[in-house]
């Protein structure tokens, strides 16, 4: 197992949790990224200001790491182009707002409320994501 | 208040993102590589980062279902359990297939927005056709009336 990085992993994926439990408990909302982010440019939609901080916050809190501890940062590695970049753009934000949620909002949020709509959700996005990785590294 | 508290939790998931290592795509899709687990190849952080913020959030959800309402406002937003349909499971699958092409979804991405330095064009053409996306999806949405609770 290369590249195994439990302990900052665990961290993170707590951090992750405390975040949604925050903006769950503090304002009563889902931290479902493409939710959110639906909300802002949907047009007549509401309650845009929750919306906008809680996205401002995202790239804040990268930067967070990397203005103190740079050497905590990951090493960024994009390997594909731009024309794949722009379809696959397209499908995680047609397919999360479809599916209303995407890893955030079916994944952390969904899960622990026992949501039957989110566990059938991240089964189905877990199981086409591993099976085109499959696809573009082992038989293309 | 309720800015600041929505501000300081898109910190703290920007954070674990970060911190993760949930940004960079090439270890979600070594963790997404099941196949590469004879050759050594396969990471299972993102495994580890699920559990441990599922782990959390269900304490959070124990603690909301003690609460009438959340700290500042009148109610929980949380979206009806209306059940599996077609466009769940559809959706799901596409979002799959675009998470696997590119290894982004789009918490990272955009955290990844603000410490990308040379893969800034890229990450940004990421997000650029995510919310082209997400906007076509409200098209098609407003076409066809659902069940309540969907948008969250």
């Amino acid at each position: 197992m290369d590249n195994f990085t439990p302990l900052s992993g665990f961290a993170g994926g707590a951090l992750i949790g405390l975040a949604a439990s925050l903006l769950l408990l503090g304002v009563g909302r889902i931290a479902g990224i493409s939710g959110v982010m639906e909300g802002i440019i949907k047009p007549g939609g509401e309650r845009r200001d929750w919306r906008l901080a809680f996205l401002i916050g995202l790239p804040l809190g990268a930067i967070l790491v990397a203005v103190p501890a740079p050497e905590l940062l990951p090493h960024m590695e994009v390997n594909a182009s731009w024309p794949l970049l722009a379809v696959s753009g397209l499908l995680v934000g047609f397919g999360a707002r479809i599916a209303n949620g995407c890893t955030s909002g079916h994944g952390v949020c969904g899960i622990p409320r026992m949501a039957t709509r989110s566990i059938a959700a991240t089964i189905f996005y877990f199981g086409s994501a591993a099976a085109t990785v499959y696809v573009i590294r082992h038989l293309l | 208040m309720k800015p600041l508290i929505s501000l300081l939790a898109g910190i703290l998931f920007g954070l674990g993102l970060t911190i993760s290592g949930m940004i960079n795509p090439q270890k979600i899709l070594n963790f997404l590589d099941f196949a590469a687990i004879p050759s050594g190849g396969w990471d299972p952080t993102l495994a580890l980062v699920f559990v441990a913020a599922l782990g959390v959030k269900f304490v959070a959800v124990r603690v909301m279902k003690q609460r009438e309402t959340p700290l500042v406002g009148p109610k929980y937003h949380v979206p009806d359990n209306y059940g599996i349909d077609a466009e769940l499971l559809l959706g799901s699958t596409l979002f799959g297939l675009g998470w696997g092409l590119a290894g982004f979804c789009p918490g990272p991405a955009i955290s990844a927005l603000a410490v990308a330095t040379t893969q800034l064009a890229d990450i940004a053409i990421f997000v650029g056709s995510m919310f082209a996306g997400i906007l076509l999806a409200i098209f098609y949405k407003s076409s066809r009336p659902r069940g309540s609770g969907a948008t969250i």
